[in-house]
């Protein structure tokens, strides 16, 4: 054996080739099945693609790294299902290009953080944490309140959505810049539109008390508050056989 | 630079691929800067433009001036040298923001400006970790790898000027990818932060480091390969690949900064912590694997430990590593017969790493006097002796009920670092006290008392910081989970939060101590680098290193 194995020793390309071939094997057997095991995620009803002022949002929370310290991932125990909510499905991050898991808690997680708190809330904690959370570590996002929304490329955004794989409609992507602006003003005639594409349940309205402008803390807020509300957890049926995995 | 290579006054072919590289680069980074709408995306197109015509005048002057000739009887060490400065320049960043941001959770009223989003945790953080993994450790394998591989081979580095392009093309990622983080460039992958133009920047860069490293391989004058090249080129193929799959993305224009990975939601769960994981296992491990097998040997004076138990413990652990990925994403949406496919293999993971650390610390067998006359080869036991325990703390935490308890919480992080700060950092310290002598032609470091100084603040460091994570991590896993006997939760969230604040206090100060021992380090080089010299090359770093192959 040990005198088969001086033939790599000798051969570079042969110890690359075997480099590949065992590196290659566990990735392999683990993540490919994800693809085409139907059981990987559950049917749930709700699930639906972000509206275009949700995703800018998803892209300020991304932008921020507000991943590094908030998971989005409930997971089975009891202490979390009480504290959170119900636990996280696949289903629920299933358009999340990319996913937002994440992987620490030194804040709370946030995978149902929608409609918990008022958006007031949401702005005055955003703007200065330990206004409403004395203890908080959390660094202070005033700007996002200041900032407009630069939305210039919401449409391409919602197109590049659609070529991965989320099932946005072509009306959807031809009308992103008017659905995004319609969503952020309660008085905005494209709301019912944006409804019909995106479900009655969207809510519309001015997300940062602010009537004047479209800012950054518009979009963050509208996608926080919407976090983990898709699913109607009172008809999903967890011990069904198809939900179990 | 005197050549008698038969070419004499042609420009060098190398020489001249880089310059015409670097007008085109040049040429479509304006352009792309001129037509985007995008401003991130045309800040960093203006940094490739200035790095291109830089490159673009040093090249023009130098080959005009007859430079760029390499003498093919001696080592390319140049781009080494260079190496090792930047391995000790970015490791005093790298562990200066993380002490900033270790200031920020202890003292959040003082650290953070409402004006500065760019200073706030959320972007620092991933700098903070790109710079000591990505900076620091990848400048330390880059110059490590070019100068063992040009040893072991006895050959000179291949390619010409493409080693100098590896180096400066690394800086540049570096560079993008940092300046990205602080202005909120970021794909939100954990250590695979960068978008998708800096991420084809660092492919392009990667392979040329992969060929130059094999092309020395093909000139050896040695017949085998040497151990500390086969954990190289593991490392070299097995990050081209991590890094290609887990970037897989689509940009949303192609002069806009963001794009949308192919990857959705539980699949990209996954392959990103099949990236995530497998850069601890082999940037974090292989590489740093390989440095251990060619200057413990070195320096020790002594043969590699055990032959066979090099070639067992390498394939075990480069076809083990890679199964182990979902043992971060236990008890979330991931299918559970994958959690448990993860955790399996981490726990065998177990004996691969100790085969490592006892060949290792075993090949001091017969000198162990040195522990206590060099304080060099006591800083590269420690950093095994870590090895030993990451490696130990690692499969536990993987099993499924005390990950139950540990995730989420700051005993991840602590883990974290006892492997990055004992093991990853002391090796490579100890790597570079060794190759600072070596390279500048020096008969020993200006200081061995400042390398004591160093060795002790910095130990004392990673235990304050180990020690204080495992009781907040641990401290907040049970207040999560604490009942009141009426059966309600007994701490709302953020009375975990404050219930840290001395930890984290103390967990500064460790890092703190571990940045001051960098900062002596580098002190000391600085010192060896000016003193007088010696025309020998020393010795021991004349002579490659073999095992004792049977």
């Amino acid at each position: 054996m040990w005198k088969h194995h001086a033939k790599l020793e000798r051969h570079s390309l042969l110890l690359i080739i075997g480099i590949l071939i065992v590196v290659a094997i566990g990735g392999l057997v683990e993540i490919t099945p994800l693809f085409y095991l139907e059981s990987t995620i559950e049917k749930v009803k709700g699930v639906r693609p972000y509206t275009p002022l949700e995703l800018a949002g998803r892209d300020i929370y991304i932008r921020e790294g507000c991943y590094v310290c908030h998971s989005q991932m409930i997971r089975p125990l009891r202490d979390e299902v009480e504290r959170y909510g119900h636990y996280s499905l696949a289903a629920e991050s299933m358009y999340d290009h990319p996913f937002q898991w994440g992987s620490k808690r030194t804040g709370p997680d946030l995978a149902r953080v929608g409609g918990k708190y008022s958006d007031s809330w949401h702005r005055d904690h955003l703007i200065d944490p330990r206004s409403v959370v004395p203890e908080s570590v959390m660094p202070p996002y005033a700007f996002l309140a200041k900032k407009e929304l630069d939305y210039r490329d919401i449409q391409d955004k919602v197109r590049t959505m659609k070529a991965v794989g989320v099932p946005y409609t072509d009306d959807a992507v031809k009308n992103a810049k008017a659905d995004l602006e319609a969503q952020a003003d309660p008085f905005d005639a494209g709301g019912t539109a944006l409804k019909k594409r995106y479900g009655d349940k969207v809510a519309q309205r001015d997300f940062d008390g602010d009537p004047e402008r479209l800012t950054e803390m518009d979009a963050l807020v509208a996608y926080l508050q919407m976090l983990g509300t898709l699913v109607d957890f009172k008809t999903y049926k967890a011990e069904a056989p198809e939900n179990l995995r | 630079m005197q050549t008698s290579s038969s070419n004499e006054g042609r420009t060098p072919l190398d020489a001249a691929i880089v310059l015409t590289f670097s007008c085109v680069g040049a040429l479509l980074a304006l352009l792309a800067a001129a037509f985007t709408a995008d401003p991130l995306f045309r800040f960093h197109m203006y940094v490739f433009l200035i790095a291109f015509v830089i490159a673009a005048g040093v090249m023009t002057a130098g080959i005009g001036a007859g430079r760029f000739r390499g003498d093919p009887k001696s080592y390319e060490d140049g781009v080494v040298r260079a190496g090792v400065i930047a391995t000790m320049f970015w490791g005093v960043v790298g562990l200066l923001v993380g002490v900033v941001i270790a200031a920020q959770l202890s003292f959040p009223k003082l650290l953070y400006f409402s004006d500065f989003g760019f200073l706030n945790f959320g972007r620092l953080r991933p700098l903070h970790t790109s710079a000591v993994i990505f900076a620091f450790g990848g400048n330390a394998l880059i110059a490590t790898s070019f100068y063992v591989v040009q040893r072991t081979c006895r050959a000179r580095l291949a390619g010409g000027l493409a080693g100098w392009f590896v180096f400066w093309g690394y800086q540049l990622f570096i560079v993008l990818a940092a300046t990205g983080y602080l202005l909120g460039v970021t794909q939100s992958q954990e250590y695979a932060e960068p978008e998708w133009y800096i991420d084809l920047w660092l492919t392009i860069v990667w392979v040329a480091y992969l060929l130059v490293f094999l092309g020395t391989i093909w000139k050896r004058k040695e017949p085998h390969i040497y151990v500390a090249n086969w954990f190289y080129l593991a490392f070299i193929v097995t990050i081209a690949m991590l890094h290609i799959v887990n970037n897989l993305a689509l940009p949303v224009g192609l002069l806009n900064h963001r794009s949308y990975s192919l990857f959705a939601g539980v699949q990209n769960a996954l392959t990103q912590w099949w990236y995530g994981h497998n850069a601890v296992g082999f940037f974090l491990t292989a590489g740093f694997l390989a440095m251990m097998y060619y200057f413990v040997p070195k320096r020790a004076e002594r043969p590699v430990y055990s032959y066979r138990l090099s070639i067992v413990h390498f394939w075990a652990l480069i076809f083990i590593y890679i199964w182990a990925g979902p043992h971060h994403l236990h008890y979330t949406a991931l299918p559970m017969w994958a959690q448990t496919l993860g955790a399996t293999f981490s726990i065998m993971l177990w004996m691969p790493s100790w085969g490592g650390m006892i060949n290792g610390l075993m090949t001091l067998s017969g000198a162990w006097d040195k522990l206590r006359t060099d304080p060099v080869i006591r800083m590269m036991v420690v950093s095994i002796a870590f090895y030993g325990m990451s490696t130990f703390e690692g499969p536990l935490m993987s099993v499924r009920e005390v990950n139950a308890l540990s995730h989420y919480t700051d005993w991840t992080i602590g883990h974290v670092h006892s492997g990055a700060l004992g093991w990853v950092g002391f090796i490579s310290f100890g790597a570079v006290y060794c190759l600072v002598p070596w390279l500048w032609k020096k008969e020993k470091l200006f200081s061995d008392r400042l390398v004591e100084w160093h060795f002790w603040i910095a130990t004392t460091g990673i235990l304050l910081y180990i020690s204080s994570m495992w009781v907040s991590g641990i401290m907040e896993g049970l207040m999560w989970r604490e009942y009141t006997p009426q059966g309600f939760l007994a701490n709302s969230f953020v009375e975990t939060v404050a219930a840290k604040h001395v930890e984290n206090i103390v967990r500064m100060t460790g890092g703190l101590m571990y940045l001051a021992g960098a900062i002596i380090m580098s002190y000391n080089l600085w010192r060896t680098v000016r003193m007088p010299g010696s025309a020998t090359e020393t010795s021991a770093a004349a002579k490659p290193a073999l095992a004792s192959a049977s």
